[in-house]
């Protein structure tokens, strides 16, 4: 599913270079659920959006079912981004303007799919999540777990083949983080691969296999 | 959802950037709307004011070869019978390509007449044409409205002791004397007006004419088609433009509209920077959010594509309450600002000209803010963790 290949990434910092990754090799099969385990700074954030299309390495390969996928164009990436990740971020940025189901469906908005297929989709992955009955919500009148359902769902209703989570429980209390991590491991019980991005051992128990990271490598 | 509902959620948010800019363009196409309705509306009073200085086309009989000067302008011949015009002439003239841009025609009939043992110069004229052509003829008594009433040059009745109310005698007619011209300079002061029906039947030249001067509304079309247009249906005659007035008219509708144009340019731009420092401020306090759209996986396109539909719409209004604006505008100042006597015409072209023009400035001005949102690292969206 995903290959990693000696990825290295180097930020330009101010005096003297950010070596975020250093020659970073990691494979993840189908259907895994891996956490990427490590202290701040250490590069896990920055190996999250090298795994999203969002931030090109400056060396090695990096390749998700079989797509080398900085070999793609500019607007490709975009493609690949929307067909095959679905992101939780860990602010989560819902807007706070849409109602939880247009929040689902903005993932959609550039889909060629009829209007009805989006909301039954949309309605669909709430429902996974969750919050059926709750679509008509917007954000403030939903609970910090409940929000985070919902950018779970967003993450999903595209069915994408990889979801990539970061932090999603670094603003949650502990009851209300569980109910992500939960809900994560069941999303992948049911076949779905996640790379989950955390610091958090408690967040790490919920994943099939952890990957702890330092300073840009990979150590365990 | 789909990514015109993106932007018409947008559009619902942060109401009072997006007042502004409609506001902006309001002001920006009300004050061109305005300037063009009053322009347009002062092109067409001065039009209609110039021609009340008189003709700008004369024509006269192509054979002559003896002059006789009129109104400082050499007409027909010192024998007065050779190849004049004729009533059907005056039809024929009706019947040019540019017919609806004629405002006068006036027939002449000139002769030489004795009255009590002098010869006076006689003119056949139409009246009603005649006063038309010529708004600034003052009159003591009153304008002749019967055939049988005269109209007398000044010097002419100070010579003959005619006044208002006197008879004259041409051959075995009398005119009664409507009205003594007012001195204006002009050969005119020595003439005697009669109607020219009258004239034909007292010099025995029944149709005949001397000659015409016509008065032509020129704003749509060069003067010297309409000279070439009355040539062509009357071969016989010497069409002649007068071109100082045709000139003098031309160039104060040609300053006026380049005064317009001028100040839109400038309103124009200005509308543009407006929308441009807008839609930048908007598109800066959405970084975050184009940042997510992009990382859900938005094309480049796809985020322009928002950005312009929303700038299109707020054009769109602001070009229609422009257009109002303007248009009330136009028709409240025109007659103050302008003392124009003329009504403001509305015409489909300009509300056409200024919705269709607040967008594409709307659009100009939103671009460069669009491609610099379409352009945004999608990281835009990670970096607020």
């Amino acid at each position: 599913m995903i290959a990693l290949q000696n990825v290295t990434k180097t930020y330009n910092g101010q005096s003297v270079p950010v070596h975020a990754l250093r020659d970073v090799n990691l494979d993840v099969a189908e259907g895994e659920f891996v956490a990427v385990m490590g202290p701040s700074g250490s590069g896990k954030s920055t190996l999250l959006t090298v795994l999203g299309a969002m931030n090109p390495p400056t060396h090695g390969s990096v390749v998700i079912d079989g797509i080398e996928v900085y070999s793609l164009a500019s607007e490709e990436q975009a493609d690949f981004r929307h067909e095959y990740v679905g992101f939780v971020f860990q602010q989560l940025q819902l807007l706070p303007y849409l109602t939880a189901q247009e929040n689902v469906l903005l993932a959609l908005a550039i889909s060629k799919l009829p209007t009805a297929h989006r909301i039954a989709r949309a309605r669909e992955a709430l429902y996974r999540v969750g919050l059926g009955g709750k679509e008509n919500r917007l954000p403030y009148q939903l609970s910090g777990g409940e929000q985070g359902r919902v950018a779970v769902a967003r993450a999903i209703v595209n069915r994408p083949p990889l979801l990539l989570a970061d932090e999603p429980t670094g603003n949650l209390d502990q009851v209300t983080g569980n109910q992500i991590l939960d809900l994560l491991s069941e999303l992948n019980r049911a076949g779905q691969t996640v790379l989950m991005v955390t610091h958090e051992a408690r967040a790490a128990g919920h994943a099939s296999r952890t990957v702890n990271i330092l300073d840009g490598h990979i150590v365990s | 959802m789909r990514l015109f509902d993106v932007t018409l959620h947008n559009l619902r948010r942060r109401m009072g950037r997006k007042l502004l800019l409609v506001l902006g363009l309001t002001i920006g196409v009300a004050t061109v709307v305005a300037l063009i309705a009053i322009t347009t509306t002062m092109q067409a009073d001065v039009a209609n004011k110039l021609d009340a200085y008189g003709a700008n086309i004369l024509i006269v009989p192509k054979a002559n070869d003896l002059s006789l000067s009129y109104g400082g302008v050499t007409v027909a011949s010192a024998a007065y019978d050779v190849g004049e015009l004729t009533v059907v002439d005056l039809e024929r003239i009706q019947t040019i390509k540019n017919a609806r841009n004629i405002s006068v025609v006036a027939p002449k009939l000139l002769g030489a007449l004795p009255v009590d043992g002098r010869t006076v110069l006689v003119a056949g004229v139409r009246f009603d044409d005649e006063l038309r052509l010529k708004q600034w003829w003052n009159m003591d008594g009153q304008e002749p409205d019967n055939p049988d009433e005269a109209m007398v040059g000044v010097r002419l009745a100070r010579v003959l002791q005619l006044h208002p109310g006197d008879t004259v005698q041409l051959g075995d007619a009398s005119f009664v004397v409507a009205g003594i011209l007012a001195e204006n300079g002009s050969q005119d002061d020595d003439i005697l007006f009669i109607d020219l029906s009258a004239a034909q039947r007292v010099m025995n030249k029944p149709d005949s004419v001397s000659l015409v001067e016509v008065a032509a509304l020129c704003n749509e079309c060069p003067v010297e088609d309409m000279v070439a247009q009355i040539a062509g249906v009357l071969p016989q005659a010497r069409v002649t433009a007068l071109r100082q007035a045709v000139t003098l008219r031309m160039e104060t509708v040609g300053q006026l509209s380049r005064f317009a144009l001028a100040v839109s340019t400038v309103v124009v731009a200005i509308g543009t920077l407006v929308v441009l420092t807008t839609m930048l401020g908007a598109v800066a306090e959405r970084r975050q959010e184009i940042g997510l759209l992009r990382a859900l996986g938005f094309r480049q396109r796809h985020i322009m594509h928002i950005i312009l539909a929303e700038s299109a719409i707020l054009s769109f209004a602001g070009g229609m309450l422009g257009w109002l604006v303007g248009m009330g505008a136009a028709v409240v100042l025109a007659p103050r600002l302008a003392s124009v006597a003329t009504s403001v015409t509305w015409n489909t072209w300009l509300t056409f000209g200024a919705v269709g023009g607040a967008v594409v400035v709307g659009l100009l001005g939103s671009l460069y803010p669009a491609v610099n949102a379409a352009r945004l690292d999608p990281m835009t969206a990670l970096r607020s963790i």
